[in-house]
């Protein structure tokens, strides 16, 4: 395989796995701004894999091509819906966000998995998916030498779309009213209680948004990995999001870089063996190493976590 | 104000009932009888003897790996590594037991539990460590360390213990089980073993250690102020990382005791075991003391051994007692609610202080 082949399948294949952490790592960050911990990302994964799968059997044959797309916009509809019940568990019955977060773990598969053998006849997965995301090449862009071959050839469509969502959360979130104001009830809600910011209304904001992004990038998961849902469709990626967001210092585009560089570690067993030199490495060390790697960069470059201020505290308004 | 302990046996109480009765809502919606999959599901958890054996070999684990959880929470942690612990323990007790197969019996065994237990503990001691030095969240650490250990261990399995091409170590020999034929005729060749007992005495031992132990008070000072504790003089880094050591020493208990009382070998598994979240949830539910945590464990393990006996009876997916599970610890959550409903109940009633 010559270096241009490899290049281009690292950077692809990296893309295809880092889209689904990007959306959920960018979504726990509007959370967690807004001062609700949201460790359910996991279960919001779930039930946006989940639905998206269902939605793409049902009307595959409706939408055509367009169909995985239109999945990911109810697997993140579905995904909010579901996040709604951490939203009034946290916000409005004033629950330990832990909890009502590992709630949503504990419920999501649960529920889905309930729902697909009645849906799909006792059986514990869905079929396979008609119409996925496949690849995509960037008309024009692809003409570019050298660059066009291995960033706009053949790539993953979606991860872009996510990068873009990763700029749009830091615009949203860092230079406008309605970000300033999200990100004040997280820092100090009495303070932006006193200013009259209705510190509920931006919570539920952020925790909806969690799960829409949440939603999305379970969807995309099963849209353009998986292809099928079952228990195993999401094993672990919404964690991996959370450290990301965590590893991305609660920034949205610090999320997107440590949710890409989570997609590289991931691809790493997969495309080991088409590399000279890493084919004779056994795959533990590739699977293992973007754990490690993730433990030892906390240690040396971050240091002690910055979390916004008010994050995981209730707001009881005559208390504070 | 009533009494902490009182209104903590009624939420959960309430939220028990609560979650039972939101399965029967989803049961009937899907058109199935609620009532029949119940009595299926007591049936199937407490119904013979051989039932309550299973019920009570699979609640060994739930004890255990929430003790662990309730002690890291305690002072403050969040260890959600609960399965990566009982996964390397569980690996570490069966190597002991296959490498040293000719020592005596009993030697055999606490060798076994105690490399396992020591290697959960120090699995989940580093993300103590991190913690107390470098300040690392003991979230991720945790997070990370549980798909180290999984990947790890699925590749010490299948190239170091599993025959070429097979996917599960060798069986230990009987006498490094923790099986034994008298417990299994008592309850009716079920896998009940020696772990029940095991874990019954390590909840006592936890106990008197969290209750009537300097060490022990330290680690719930530092859980409730962090600040008053270091003007205490109590050293904080010494608490985190005893705190975490211990608590990974009961995940990984937990895997000892499973490993050796009922796999009696090792396989490669494709994801992570539930039990680390299972015990999360036994320890919420008990509100993290250890004599609830007898109880709620054994509810859950009743809901999933008695669950198994649902899709056996009826076509209701076993999944069901899962969503009652989730719906148990969602109303634990919300306890706030009940103790507005419930608080003025006793009021009433007269209960003070």
């Amino acid at each position: 395989m010559s270096t241009m082949m490899i290049l281009m399948t690292v950077f692809s294949t990296t893309l295809v796995y880092a889209a689904p952490l990007i959306f959920t790592a960018i979504g726990g960050a509007f959370s967690e701004h807004s001062g609700i911990i949201n460790v359910g990302l996991e279960g919001i994964m779930i039930v946006g894999a989940f639905s998206a799968t269902v939605f793409n059997l049902a009307f595959g044959k409706v939408f055509g091509g367009l169909t995985p797309w239109l999945a990911l916009i109810i697997g993140g509809v579905i995904g909010l819906i579901f996040t709604l019940l951490h939203a009034v568990a946290t916000i409005t019955l004033r629950a330990n966000h832990i909890i009502s977060g590992t709630v949503l773990n504990l419920l999501a598969p649960a529920l889905c998995v309930f729902l697909t053998r009645i849906f799909y006849h006792g059986h514990g997965q869905t079929p396979i998916i008609d119409e996925s995301i496949g690849n995509f090449s960037f008309p024009g862009l692809d003409k570019i030498p050298f660059l066009g071959a291995i960033f706009f050839t053949k790539t993953s469509l979606v991860a872009y779309v996510a990068v873009l969502i990763g700029v749009i959360s830091w615009f949203g979130l860092y230079k406008t009213n309605i970000g300033l104001r999200l990100r004040s009830v997280g820092e100090n809600p009495a303070a932006a209680d006193t200013l009259g910011i209705n510190v509920s209304w931006y919570r539920y904001l952020g925790v909806m948004i969690s799960g829409l992004l949440g939603g999305i990038g379970g969807a995309v998961m099963s849209q353009s990995i998986t292809l099928n849902f079952s228990v195993s469709t999401i094993s672990g990626q919404g964690f991996m999001a959370l450290a990301a967001m965590i590893f991305g210092k609660w920034h949205p585009l610090g999320a997107t870089g440590a949710a890409i560089f989570f997609g590289l570690a991931q691809s790493l067993p997969i495309i080991s063996g088409y590399i000279p030199g890493l084919k004779n490495i056994n795959d533990v060390w590739f699977q293992v190493a973007p754990y490690v790697i993730t433990i030892v960069i906390l240690v040396i470059f971050l240091g002690k976590a910055v979390a916004p201020a008010a994050d995981g505290i209730n707001y009881i308004k005559n208390r504070a | 104000m009533i009494k902490q302990r009182y209104s903590g046996l009624a939420v959960a109480l309430c939220a028990i009932l609560a979650g039972l009765i939101v399965g029967s809502i989803v049961m009937l919606a899907f058109g199935y009888s609620p009532v029949q999959n119940y009595i299926n599901l007591f049936d199937g958890a407490f119904g013979d003897i051989y039932s309550i054996g299973e019920t009570l070999r699979n609640a060994t684990p739930l004890m255990l790996t929430g003790l662990g959880f309730s002690i890291a929470s305690k002072a403050g942690f969040f260890n959600i590594g609960g399965s990566g612990q009982y996964l390397v323990a569980w690996f570490g007790s069966i190597v002991f037991a296959l490498q040293f197969k000719e020592l005596p019996g009993w030697l055999l065994i606490i060798g076994a539990i105690v490399v396992g237990s020591l290697l959960g503990g120090i699995w989940s001691w580093i993300a103590g460590v991190l913690r107390a030095y470098c300040g690392t969240s003991e979230v991720i650490t945790t997070i990370m360390l549980n798909y180290i250990a999984l990947y790890f261990v699925n590749f010490a399995v299948k190239n170091w213990l599993a025959a070429k091409g097979a996917d599960s170590s060798a069986n230990i020999v009987q006498k490094a089980s923790l099986r034994t034929p008298w417990l299994e005729k008592l309850t009716n060749n079920s896998t009940f073993n020696w772990g029940f007992v095991i874990a019954l005495i390590l909840i006592i031992l936890t106990w008197l250690y969290m209750t009537k132990t300097k060490s022990g008070f330290e680690i719930q000072a530092v859980g409730l102020n962090p600040q008053a504790s270091k003007y205490a003089g109590i050293n904080a880094k010494k608490t985190i990382m005893i705190a975490m050591l211990l608590s990974g020493v009961l995940a990984g208990l937990a895997g000892s005791v499973d490993g050796l009382g009922n796999y009696q070998n090792i396989s490669v598994s494709n994801s992570l075991p539930n039990i680390g979240f299972d015990g999360m949830a036994v320890a919420l539910l008990a509100n993290e003391h250890p004599i609830g945590i007898i109880f709620a464990a054994i509810l859950f393990s009743g809901l999933q051994v008695g669950g198994l006996s649902i899709s056996v009876y009826s076509t209701t997916p076993t999944e069901i007692v899962d969503i009652v599970i989730a719906s148990i610890i969602f109303f634990v959550g919300i306890r706030y609610l009940f103790e507005r409903l419930i608080t003025p109940l006793l009021a009433q009633r007269g209960v003070k202080n």
